[in-house]
C-alpha cells in the first residue's frame, strides 16, 4: 500500500493528470469567484459548460477549425450567462432558481440537439470534431521529472494558469474589479457612488461565461475528444462550492481547484488497484464538501481569534483610561 | 406572571393555534381573489407559452411535424394504456413535488430530495429482496424505513447550512452525486442478480409488490398513497404548529426569529419531513412498478418536483393538478419520441422555460403591478400621475 502511494505521488504521470483535471475546475471556479464578488450566484455554470462543450464540438466539426469551435463554444456559454442576467436582473427572478432551470435546459437540450444532429444520444463520435492543440514547452520538457508534468499539456491548461493572473489583476488592480467588489460588498453604496450594479453584474457574468466556456470546450476538445451527455459531471456545481473554499480570491481558487483535481486524479489511479469504482467516483464530490467544512472551521476560528484580540485590546485601553478618567473627575 | 402578561400585551402571534377552515365552495377552493387569480393566470400562460415553444421546436427538427405534434399533445389520451401511464407517471413527481413544496415554503432551496428518492428506492430494494414479511405489511415497512433513511439524508444539507453556512443548494447537489454513486455501489455489491446481463438487483419477494388498482394495468396502489400524502402534507403545512413555523420563516425569517421561532430547528425538521416524503416516494415506485431494481441511471425526479412545486405555488392543494400536467407532458413526449424522430429530452427545454418564467417576479406580478398602476393613475396619485393629468386626459 505504501509502495503504491509512493509510486503514485512520485510519478510524473500522476501530477500530469492532476494538472489536467484541475484546469477545467480552476477555470469555472474563477468564473464563480468573479460573479460571487459581484454579488450574484452563477448557478448556471454547469449548463454554460455543457453548451460550450457541445457547441464547440459541432462548430469545430462544421468549420474544420478547433479555434472557431472554441470561439463558438465560449459564445454559447456567454449567451447562457446573459440569459441568466436577463431573468435574474431585468425580470427580478431568483438567480439560483434560474440557474437550476438553465442547467435543466442544458442537460436535456444538449442531448436533444446532439440527437437531432447525429441520431445518437450518448456521444458525438460521428462528428469529425477537432481537438485543441497540445503544447510541448521548449526548454521545460527537457527537465527530467518536471518536464513530464508541465509539458505536453493542452493549451487550455496553460490558459487556465494565465486566467488566474488575469482575474487576480482585474479584481485587484483595475477599476472594473473595484466596481465588481463594491457591488458585491454593498449594492446601495455602490449605486450611490455612481456605479451601475446591473452593468457590473453583466460584465461579471460575461466574464464567468468566457471562463466556463473555455472549461467546457476543454472537456470535449482536449480532455476528451468527444462530447458525451452530461460531460460537465457536476463541475459547475463543484465550482460554486470551491468558490467559497477559495475565499473569493483568484489565488485561492488554485488551492480550491487542486482539492478536486488531486482526488479526481487519484480516483483514476485507485481504480487500477481494484477498489470499487462507484466509491471512487463519489470521492471528489465528498472531498469538496469536506474541504468546504474545513475551510469554514479555520475561517471561523481565525475570525473569533481576531475578535478576541480586538476585545482584549479594547479592555486594555479601557483599563488604562479608567484611572486617568477618575483622576480627572 | 409578569412576563406572561407582557407577552400578551405585545401581541406576539401564537404559533400553536392552527387557522380554522372556512366552509368552501368549489370555486372558492381555487381562486379566491385577484391576488391569487393573477399568478394562476400567469402560470397558465407560462404553460401555454412553453407548449407553443415546444411545438415550434418540433416543427424545427421533425420530418413529420404535424404527426409528431399530434402525438405529443394527444398521445396521453389517444390510447387507454397511455391514460394509465399518465396516472402512473404522476406518482413519483407528486412525492418529489410535495417534498419540494415543504422545502420552498421555508425559503430553502435544496435538491437533496433527489438523493432521498434514489436512496429510498435502494433501501426498499434491500428490504424487498431480503426481508420475509407478510403481504400488506411488507411494502408498508419498506416505505417507513425508506422514509426514515430519506429523512436522515434530507437532514444533511440543513446541518451543513446551520453548522458551516454551506449553501444548501450547492451542498445538496454535491451530495446527490455522492449518494448516487453510493446507491449504485450498494446495489452492485450486495444486491446484484449475477444471472442478468444488465445491471439489476435480485428480484423482489412476491409479498413486496403493491397490489394493482385496476386489473391488467400497471396502475398500482401507490397512486392512492400519493393522494393520501397530498392530504397529509396539506394538513402539515396549513394545520399544524410546525407547518405554521415553516410558513412564518418562509414569509420573513427575521420576524419569525424575533417571534421566538428557532430557525435552525425548523430548517432541520422541514428537511427531515421533505426527505421522508422523498424516501417513501422511492419505495412506492419500487414496490408499485418494478420487479427488481433496474435503474441504470438516476431518474432525477427531484427536478420535476421543482416544476410541480412551482406550478402549484408551493401549495400541496394544487400539486395533483401540476403533477397531472407534467405527467401528461412527459407521457406525450415519450409517445412522440417512440413514434417519431424527436428526442424525448426536448421536454426539459419546456420544463426549464416554465421555471424561468415562474421564477421571474416581474412576470408573475405583471398583472398585479399593472392593476396597481392603473388604480394609482385613476386616483391621481402615483409617480406617473403628473404625466397622466398633463397629456392623458384625451384618453
Amino acid at each position: 500500500m505504501i509502495d503504491f502511494i509512493a509510486g503514485v505521488f512520485g510519478s510524473s504521470n500522476y501530477w500530469f493528470i492532476v494538472l489536467r483535471s484541475t484546469a477545467p475546475i480552476l477555470l469555472v471556479t474563477l468564473g464563480a469567484v468573479v460573479t460571487e464578488q459581484a454579488g450574484i450566484s452563477n448557478m448556471a455554470l454547469e449548463g454554460a459548460m455543457l453548451w460550450a462543450a457541445l457547441v464547440g464540438v459541432i462548430a469545430s466539426a462544421a468549420s474544420g477549425s478547433a479555434w472557431f469551435g472554441l470561439l463558438c463554444g465560449i459564445l454559447a456559454a456567454v449567451v447562457v450567462c446573459w440569459i441568466l442576467w436577463a431573468f435574474a436582473i431585468k425580470l427580478d427572478a431568483n438567480a439560483v432558481l434560474c440557474g437550476v432551470a438553465l442547467n435543466l435546459v442544458a442537460h436535456g437540450g444538449t442531448v436533444f440537439v446532439l440527437f437531432s444532429l447525429t441520431g445518437d444520444k450518448g456521444i458525438s463520435s460521428s462528428l469529425a470534431s477537432k481537438t485543441l492543440p497540445f503544447l510541448k514547452l521548449p526548454y521545460l520538457s527537457d527537465i527530467p521529472w518536471l518536464g513530464g508534468v508541465v509539458s505536453g499539456q493542452n493549451i487550455v491548461v496553460y490558459l487556465a494558469i494565465l486566467a488566474v493572473v488575469v482575474v487576480h489583476l482585474v479584481l485587484n488592480k483595475f477599476t472594473i474589479g473595484r466596481r465588481i467588489r463594491a457591488t458585491g460588498e454593498n449594492l446601495e453604496a455602490a449605486r450611490s457612488a455612481g456605479i451601475s450594479p446591473d452593468r457590473v453584474k453583466f460584465f461579471a457574468l460575461t466574464a464567468s461565461g468566457v471562463l466556463a466556456g473555455l472549461a467546457g470546450c476543454f472537456l470535449s476538445m482536449g480532455y476528451t475528444s468527444n462530447f458525451t451527455s452530461g460531460i460537465a459531471a457536476g463541475r459547475g456545481y463543484v465550482a460554486n462550492a470551491a468558490q467559497v473554499v477559495a475565499g473569493g480570491t483568484a489565488v485561492g481558487s488554485i488551492f480550491a481547484a487542486l482539492i478536486f483535481g488531486l482526488t479526481d486524479a487519484l480516483a483514476t489511479f485507485l481504480q487500477n488497484v481494484g477498489l470499487p469504482p462507484e466509491l471512487i467516483q463519489a470521492l471528489p464530490y465528498a472531498v469538496t464538501i469536506l474541504g468546504f467544512i474545513v475551510v469554514t472551521l479555520i475561517r471561523d476560528r481565525r475570525e473569533s481569534a481576531r475578535k478576541r484580540a480586538l476585545f482584549a485590546r479594547a479592555d486594555r485601553a479601557a483599563a488604562a483610561a479608567a484611572p486617568a478618567g477618575k483622576g480627572g473627575a | 406572571m409578569n412576563s406572561d402578561s407582557a407577552a400578551r400585551d405585545a401581541k406576539i402571534p401564537e404559533p400553536g393555534r392552527p387557522r380554522r377552515l372556512k366552509p368552501l365552495g368549489a370555486a372558492k377552493l381555487f381562486f379566491t381573489d385577484r391576488d391569487k387569480l393573477e399568478p394562476a393566470l400567469v402560470s397558465f400562460l407560462a404553460v401555454l407559452f412553453s407548449i407553443a415553444a415546444g411545438i415550434g421546436l418540433i416543427f424545427l427538427v421533425s420530418k413529420d411535424p404535424v404527426q409528431s405534434t399530434k402525438n405529443f399533445l394527444l398521445g396521453p389520451v389517444l390510447r387507454t394504456y397511455n391514460v394509465y401511464y399518465t396516472m402512473i407517471a404522476m406518482v413519483p413527481i407528486t412525492f418529489t413535488g410535495l417534498a419540494l413544496c415543504i422545502i420552498y415554503q421555508s425559503k430553502y432551496l435544496s435538491l437533496i430530495v433527489d438523493s432521498c428518492f434514489y436512496m429510498g428506492a435502494v433501501v426498499a430494494t434491500a428490504i424487498g429482496v431480503n426481508w420475509a414479511l407478510p403481504g400488506v405489511v411488507h411494502p408498508i415497512v419498506a416505505m417507513l424505513v425508506s422514509g426514515l433513511v430519506g429523512g436522515l439524508i434530507g437532514l444533511l444539507p440543513a446541518i451543513l447550512k446551520i453548522k458551516w453556512r454551506a449553501n444548501e443548494l450547492v451542498s445538496s447537489l454535491m451530495l446527490n452525486y455522492v449518494f448516487y454513486f453510493l446507491g449504485s455501489f450498494f446495489i452492485l455489491y450486495f444486491l446484484r442478480d449475477r444471472d442478468q446481463a444488465i445491471l439489476a438487483s435480485m428480484p423482489f419477494r412476491k409479498s413486496f409488490a403493491l397490489p394493482k388498482l385496476v386489473a391488467n394495468t400497471q396502475l398500482h396502489w401507490g397512486f392512492i398513497v400519493a393522494a393520501v400524502f397530498i392530504v397529509l402534507v396539506s394538513l402539515f403545512i396549513y394545520r399544524t404548529k410546525w407547518g405554521y413555523e415553516i410558513r412564518m420563516i418562509g414569509a420573513n425569517p427575521k420576524f419569525a426569529a424575533y417571534a421566538g421561532i428557532s430557525v435552525p430547528t425548523v430548517a432541520l425538521y422541514s428537511h427531515f419531513v421533505s426527505g421522508f416524503i422523498g424516501g417513501v416516494g422511492g419505495a412506492v415506485e419500487m414496490a408499485g412498478l418494478y420487479k427488481a431494481f433496474i435503474w441504470q441511471m438516476n431518474p432525477s425526479y427531484a427536478w420535476d418536483g421543482v416544476i410541480v412545486a412551482m406550478l402549484a405555488r408551493k401549495n400541496p392543494k394544487y400539486v395533483p393538478l401540476s403533477a397531472l400536467f407534467l405527467a401528461y407532458l412527459r407521457v406525450g413526449a415519450d409517445f412522440m419520441s417512440r413514434r417519431g424522430d424527436v428526442a424525448f429530452e426536448f421536454i426539459t427545454l419546456l420544463q426549464g422555460l416554465i421555471i424561468l418564467i415562474l421564477a421571474s417576479d416581474k412576470i408573475v406580478n405583471y398583472f398585479k403591478a399593472r392593476r396597481l398602476r392603473k388604480a394609482a393613475l385613476a386616483s391621481g396619485f402615483g409617480p406617473a400621475s403628473a404625466a397622466a393629468n398633463g397629456g392623458g386626459t384625451a384618453k
